[in-house]
């Protein structure tokens, strides 16, 4: 960390997006964790994915749980609304923001002990509620807060820093959200913004329950030899299916690739998710053929990245419940209740 | 690109820019460093080591660090150095018995300097500890050349002036002052083993134009008039004046005659205001003492009635650029513009003249009549007859002056060793880690906010009541904190340790300018649009390292770096560390030599 705010001048050049606001306007105050965190770089890509999407700040809900991941919110999006909630409930608490106001953007960060130990249901019930929501996941292996013991996401035979070999099967939170019904899902790596900005820009575009795994090294814990989560490894063993580029209803098309070399994905409110092919065959609109492929790759331990199912005509909790377009914190008395004629029709029909 | 090589003390002194533009490479942000811990004397013999006159030029410097200076390229205004130079000399103490001594014994080499101006005078502070015996004439009764006899006291006071040349005749030259040379070859007779001339460039110009002759008693050369204000031999000058000419000579000839009983005194410049060539500070403190600056105006004619001045004629002109982007002043066609007046000064320029050196000694003169003189050991095409200050190559400055006679002094003692003059010493380069702990260094990092502060005026009724008050008060030592702290002490440098790196972007995202970037390799030109933030100031340099495990390079754009350090404190690794480059100039000296 460092005991110094970060100073307020900025590159005379640093451009503006479409709401006048220049990348330094979507910071947080200065992170204090440890030098050298994958999270920080990660709170980097969203300023910098929120940037790009000119997202009106004040429009976006961020929350997390507990952990050093979890305490990424206040380094990103200062001007945002921020809600840390207790260990592993973040899903919940999103879920609930989300029913009582469907207007705002929904962010969630967690870490893998926040999302795969304590909160493993909360995550696995609002992935299959649909919540329309950016669920990331910052996986660093280990609870780092803490002090580093295995978390549930460790690979099985990974070594600890002082070389202990951890037994126990990993949890596949990528695999648990395709089987419980994720419409959007990436995995990326926070050594690698190129692939990580525009994946979390599609899932802040998506309109249902986006979620990204982001290897996440953590320096102080989880960085040597025979951990499968420090930069080295990851950067060995980095399988990208593909490379995207998110391109918003207003925005020029700029990247250009060869014909057959890419697929358009178009999203419901127009934006469009250009995906340049790597993998040959690669779909990722096939849910069944995707869960299969990564079993395969896993086994191999490669650790295959990019957007890896995507579902372009996703349903949201909303839509499930047919509730009405209006954000239920905005209903008042008259809207919501029905009056004395209407109740006692209500009533008669029970009788 | 190829990886840059920091082991060249060039490298690192570029990135100082205002060491670097600095013509005697003062080591300004370590002064101003020493400035803010209140160690004043130490910040004055930083200073009187690279440039001489600190008190002199702490008040009347051109101060090409300033336009130089990166706080300029982050916010509004540059430090300023130039002021803050000055609280090193007001609050230093006594510092003599810092200053080296006459030498004890004598090299057997003598050195005549013809001139004692501050170019002279620096040849001689060089030489003369190191056992020379250097002459000094001089054709007025005291030394100091422009410094004492142009420049208005009320902008530099005659102790200042004092202290300082007297710093260096404390070194005992031998001292023939109301000497005036009228030839070289008398001079070269005398057997010297090498002559430097430092004579400035003495003439005024003047105009020439219908009515200056007839009515000359009340029209002035600038410089001569100047001159003789300084002496004294001037006291006062008619109610209404006008001063021609745009630059710093016209200046002061206006601000000289606001205090000797000009009551309605204007500046009339034939060019724009935005090319004249006096400094903005200088026009800002004219036009702040109600002098008005009127632009695009040639003199025409003098009006006079049978000798008697009445009145200037100007034409109105308006610039016009020809296809090559030249710029000519056409009449307007309006009609003249008629200003009356009771004194004129001409202020329109300065010129060399060498009517005393012989053409027959080996020394070449070109077209302009201006001596051929080697740019970097000053030598003459005559080697043992050097040239300095504005003698050599036109009228500059104080500080250009100092400069050429540091570098005279190098070549004049690697000739009297029978070394190579072309072969010049290397500066001294030292880079030293400021880590303290974790999050210290021993400079303050932390980016003061503050602009620019102005420096305290007496008041101006007050001001224009003397030709000797100092009008500028100068900063008070808390001043002079805050604009210390405004320094981004950019001599703490950025190095960065390739085989430490593990491409953690912490730098990368942590950096508030966008400077460091890791990216796969390109040309220079296209990389540099490719960068975090577009590296678009060509004259600033790409720090570039290889040997990254992922084959990228690391790429900082030295441009705005605030030097904050951040990017040190945020690295996991000690990758990136904060480390200090002292650049010191290689004066005179055993240490000058192979
Ligand atoms: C009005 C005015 C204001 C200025 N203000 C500034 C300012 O604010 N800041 C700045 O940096 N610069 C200023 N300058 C410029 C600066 O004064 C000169 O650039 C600087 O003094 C040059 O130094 P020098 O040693 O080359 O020569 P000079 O200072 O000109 O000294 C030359 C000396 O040689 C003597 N000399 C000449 N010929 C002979 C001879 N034949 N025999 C014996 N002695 C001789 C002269 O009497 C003089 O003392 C100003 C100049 C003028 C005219
Ligand atoms: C209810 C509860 N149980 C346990 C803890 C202790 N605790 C704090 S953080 C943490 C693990 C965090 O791990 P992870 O989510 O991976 O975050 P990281 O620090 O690795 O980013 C634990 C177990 C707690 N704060 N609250
Ligand atoms: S302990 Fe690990 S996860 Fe936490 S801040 Fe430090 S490096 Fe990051
Ligand atoms: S010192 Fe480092 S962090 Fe600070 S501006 Fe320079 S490169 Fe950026
Ligand atoms: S913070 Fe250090 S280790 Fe990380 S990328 Fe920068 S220089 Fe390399
Ligand atoms: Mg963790």
């Amino acid at each position: 960390m460092t005991y110094l705010a970060k100073p307020k001048f900025r590159h005379p050049e640093l451009p503006r997006n479409a709401l006048g606001f220049t990348r330094r306007d979507y910071e947080g105050s200065v992170s204090t964790l440890c030098a050298g965190c994958g999270h920080d770089s990660i709170s980097a890509a969203i300023i910098q994915a929120c940037y790009e999407l000119a997202l009106p700040p004040h429009r976006i809900a961020k929350l997390s749980g507990i952990g050093c991941s979890s305490k990424t919110p206040t380094y990103f999006l200062g001007s945002s609304h921020g809600f840390n909630s207790v260990h592993g409930r973040m899903p919940s608490v999103l879920t609930g923001a989300n029913m009582a106001n469907r207007d705002l953007i929904y962010l969630g960060v967690s870490g893998d002990g926040d999302s795969a130990s304590i909160g493993l249901g909360q995550f696995a019930h609002a992935i299959r509620r649909a919540v329309n929501m950016t669920y990331i996941v910052e996986n660093n292996g280990v609870y780092g807060l803490t002090k580093g013991q295995f978390s549930a996401t460790s690979d099985k035979g990974s070594k600890s820093k002082k070389g202990v070999v951890n037994s126990d099967e990993p949890i596949d939170m990528i695999g648990m959200a395709l089987q419980l019904g994720a419409t959007y899902v990436g995995r990326s790596f926070s050594g690698d913004k190129a692939q990580l900005v525009p994946l979390i820009k599609g899932a802040l575009l998506h309109p249902g329950a986006a979620f990204i795994d982001c290897v996440s090294p953590c320096v102080a814990f989880n960085n040597h030899e025979g951990s499968t989560k420090s930069f080295d490894y990851v950067r060995a063993h980095n399988e990208a299916v593909n490379f995207l580029d998110v391109i918003t209803p207003r925005a020029e098309i700029t990247t250009d690739y060869a014909p057959g070399e890419m697929v358009d994905v178009r999203q419901h409110d127009g934006s469009i998710i250009r995906l340049k092919k790597v993998a040959e065959d690669y779909d990722p609109t096939d849910r069944i053929k995707v869960m299969n492929f990564l079993q395969e790759q896993q086994a191999k331990g490669e650790v295959v990245t990019g957007l890896l199912f995507v579902d372009p005509e996703p349903q949201d909790l909303h839509g499930a419940l047919a509730t009405v377009t209006a954000p239920l914190n905005e209903l008042g008395d008259g809207d919501l209740c029905p009056g004395a004629a209407e109740i006692d029709k209500i009533n008669a029909g029970l009788r | 690109m190829k990886p840059t090589d920091i082991s060249v003390p060039d490298y690192f002194h570029k990135v100082v820019d205002c060491q670097w533009a600095c013509p005697a490479h003062t080591p300004v942000p370590e002064y101003i460093r020493l400035i803010a811990a209140r160690r004043f004397g130490d910040a004055y013999m930083i200073n009187w080591k690279s440039n001489v006159f600190p008190g002199v030029l702490g008040r009347t410097c051109d101060r090409p660090c300033e336009p130089a200076c990166r706080r300029g390229r982050v916010e509004k205004e540059p430090v300023a150095i130039c002021r803050l130079k000055r609280v090193a000399a007001d609050y230093k103490g006594d510092i003599r018995d810092r200053l080296p001594q006459p030498a004890p014994q004598k090299n057997g080499k003598r050195v005549a300097l013809i001139g004692a101006g501050p170019a002279s005078l620096t040849v001689a502070r060089d030489l003369l500890p190191l056992g020379y015996h250097v002459t000094i004439y001089e054709q007025d009764p005291f030394a100091g050349g422009m410094i004492r006899t142009q420049i208005p006291k009320f902008r530099l006071p005659e102790e200042v002036i004092d202290e300082e040349v007297g710093y260096i005749l404390g070194l005992e030259p031998e001292l023939r002052l109301g000497k005036k040379i009228d030839s070289l070859k008398s001079v070269l007779d005398e057997g010297y083993d090498a002559v430097f001339v430092g004579c400035g460039a003495p003439r005024g110009r003047d105009l020439d134009i219908p009515g200056r002759k007839a009515a000359a008693a009340h029209i002035h050369v600038g410089i001569d008039w100047l001159s003789s204000v300084s002496f004294g031999h001037v006291t006062s000058i008619g109610k209404r004046v006008i001063v021609l000419g745009g630059g710093n000579t016209a200046m002061d000839c206006c601000r000289s005659a606001r205090r000797l009983g000009g009551e309605s005194v204007q500046v009339v410049v034939r060019s724009g205001f935005e090319e004249m060539k006096a400094s903005p500070w200088e026009k800002e403190d004219a036009m702040h003492e109600g002098i008005p600056i009127h632009n695009f105006l040639v003199p025409k004619s003098v009006q006079h009635d049978g000798g008697k001045l009445k009145a200037m004629v100007f034409e109105k002109v308006k610039p016009e650029y020809d296809a090559k982007g030249r710029r000519n002043l056409v009449p307007t066609g309006e009609p003249d513009v008629v200003l009356e007046c009771d004194d004129v000064l001409v202020a329109v320029g300065q010129e060399n003249a060498f009517p005393w050196i012989e053409r027959d000694l080996g020394i070449a003169f070109d077209k302009w009549d201006m001596p051929v003189v080697d740019p970097v050991t000053l030598q003459s095409s005559r080697p043992d007859v050097l040239f300095g200050g504005d003698a050599a190559f036109g009228p500059k400055n104080i500080i250009w002056a100092v400069a050429h006679g540091h570098d005279a002094a190098v070549s004049i003692d690697k000739l009297c060793n029978g070394e190579d003059t072309r072969l010049r010493p290397a500066p001294d380069f030292s880079l030293i880690s400021q880590k303290m702990g974790i999050h210290e260094w021993s400079y303050d990092n932390q980016i003061s906010n503050d602009l620019r502060f102005k420096v305290p005026l007496r008041d101006t009724k007050e001001a224009l009541s003397s030709i000797k008050l100092e009008v500028e008060l100068g900063f008070d030592d808390k001043l002079a904190y805050e604009e210390a702290e405004r320094c981004l002490n950019c001599d703490v440098q950025t190095v960065f340790t390739t085989n430490l790196c593990i491409e953690c972007d912490a730098c990368v995202d942590i950096c508030p300018m966008d400077c460091i970037t890791f990216t796969p390799d390109g040309e220079e030109a296209e990389l540099r649009e490719r960068l975090m933030a577009p590296a678009k100031n060509l004259t600033q340099d790409l720090y570039v390292a290889d040997g990254l495990k992922t084959g990228r390079l690391m790429v900082k754009d030295e441009d705005v770096c605030l030097h904050c350090g951040l990017c040190a404190e945020r690295c996991p690794t000690g990758a990136w560390d904060m480390r200090k480059s002292l650049i010191e100039m290689t004066h005179a000296g055993p240490q000058c030599r192979a």
